[in-house]
């Protein structure tokens, strides 16, 4: 059999920036990705076909993330004495927000939908691949890809008034 | 609508966002957002929105991989972890000590102790292991001194205070489960105690002790309901003692012995 090696490493760049994009922290996000290949390796005598394997290895990297949020859900979220933001200044929060601004638009959406926009649109999923990613029906992806679109630019172009209007 | 408007599928339209969309299809729905103009700003701004979130993520992708999630690494953690695994089933069966020569231990145990120079080894060791099941055996509240959820650091430590590796062996086979365990006064040295306990509550403990002499075969004795088997194997006394039967006791001993025997 192929060394896993050779056929996962090509890989590990986008697992970690679709994990990044999941997790908006790198050393959380590698914590994902090792969790990722360590099952991998685990399940690589009963894994799918080659030509699936980037679907596979997205999905079992997606499956830990929704179980590991569920998880925090349920103890309460942490967080870090280091992390807790000290605030920074208003120019360089203004910067940021320019800087950030669709990806830390997208943290508002909906797992599933942050995930379709993220495989689809950055990863260059085909639609049949994401529908495995996410075990859903191909149709299913298209419609929820519309919607996960519509919901992005609503967000990023009345965001904080939405996001009050919600609030609300 | 300018009369003969091709229809355009919601899916063709996210396939042009995505630039997915060739030949015909795309010039049909260039001309239909030609057309559209709120659509047409509609669609400008999706893949405006997709273009930005590539442009985000795209330094993360280019990124070397770290050290720790390249494949060997974590192939080798796996095999590190694989050996440990089977090591401790190899354990299983025996507390188990490596190291130095029987005679250091001979040399362990201080002549200036006539109760237990005067007795054979076993028995002493034996009685030790009887005193020590009765007193913590019965305990509730504290059982163990160390539990088993800091296994690894339990057997650390009493092998820190042994002189020797020690392993907590698996009784399973015999429906005994390891509570924890503790550390002993035995004459000047010490001695650890590991408890199990099966469903039903009833408990067993393994005592362990440097002694004098290299082998013994193993003494049976009965104190009360508390029965010990106790032997003496390359520098260490053992005692199995537990409320049973000696013919329910033996084949436990037995299996510690096994394992010992084959680690030795």
């Amino acid at each position: 059999m192929a060394d896993p090696g050779v056929l996962l490493e090509p890989l590990i760049p986008t697992l970690r920036r679709y994990a990044y994009a999941l997790v908006r922290d790198h050393a959380a996000a590698d914590d994902l990705v090792q969790d990722t290949l360590e099952r991998a390796l685990s399940r690589w005598t009963s894994r799918r076909p080659d030509g699936e394997l980037r679907a596979w290895l997205f999905a079992i990297l997606r499956n830990l993330h929704i179980d590991a949020r569920r998880q925090a859900r349920r103890r309460g979220v942490q967080v870090e004495i280091d992390e807790i933001d000290h605030g920074e200044t208003a120019a360089q929060q203004e910067a940021a927000l320019e800087a950030r601004d669709v990806l830390a638009t997208l943290e508002q959406l909906p797992e599933e939908q942050k995930s379709l926009l993220l495989l689809i649109g950055v990863e260059d999923f085909s639609y049949d691949e994401a529908a495995r990613v996410l075990g859903v029906p191909i149709g299913t992806v298209m419609s929820r890809l519309s919607r996960a679109r519509q919901k992005l630019r609503s967000l990023v172009e009345n965001g904080p008034v939405a996001l009050l209007r919600r609030v609300k | 609508m300018t009369g003969e408007d091709d229809p355009i599928g919601e899916d063709e339209l996210q396939a042009f966002v995505d630039e997915r969309l060739d030949g015909p299809r795309r010039m049909a729905v260039e001309a239909h957002l030609a057309r559209h103009p709120e659509l047409r700003e509609r669609i400008a701004a999706e893949r405006r929105q997709r273009a930005s979130l590539r442009a985000q993520l795209q330094g993360k992708a280019a990124e070397p991989i770290p050290a720790r999630l390249r494949i060997a690494t974590i192939q080798a953690a796996r095999r590190d972890r694989l050996v440990r695994r089977v090591g401790m089933i190899a354990a299983a069966v025996a507390i188990f000590v490596v190291g130095a020569s029987a005679g250091w231990f001979a040399n362990g145990a201080r002549p200036g102790q006539p109760a237990l120079v005067a007795q054979a080894p076993t028995t002493s060791i034996a009685q030790g292991a009887t005193a020590a099941y009765r007193t913590f055996v019965v305990e509730v509240a504290h059982p163990v001194e160390v539990g088993v959820a800091q296994e690894a650091h339990l057997l650390q430590w009493l092998s820190k205070r042994l002189g020797h590796k020690l392993a907590a062996p698996d009784l399973a086979p015999f429906g005994y489960r390891l509570m924890g365990g503790r550390l002993l006064p035995a004459g000047s040295a010490a001695a650890a105690q590991l408890m199990y306990e099966d469903t039903a509550g009833k408990r067993l403990t393994l005592y362990v002790r440097a002694a004098d002499g290299t082998e013994t075969a193993f003494r049976f004795q009965q104190d009360g309901d508390a029965a010990t088997f106790a032997w003496i194997d390359q520098g260490f006394g053992f005692a199995v003692t537990a409320t049973a039967s000696r013919e329910e006791l033996l084949p436990i001993a037995e299996a510690v012995y096994k394992g010992l025997a084959t680690k030795g």
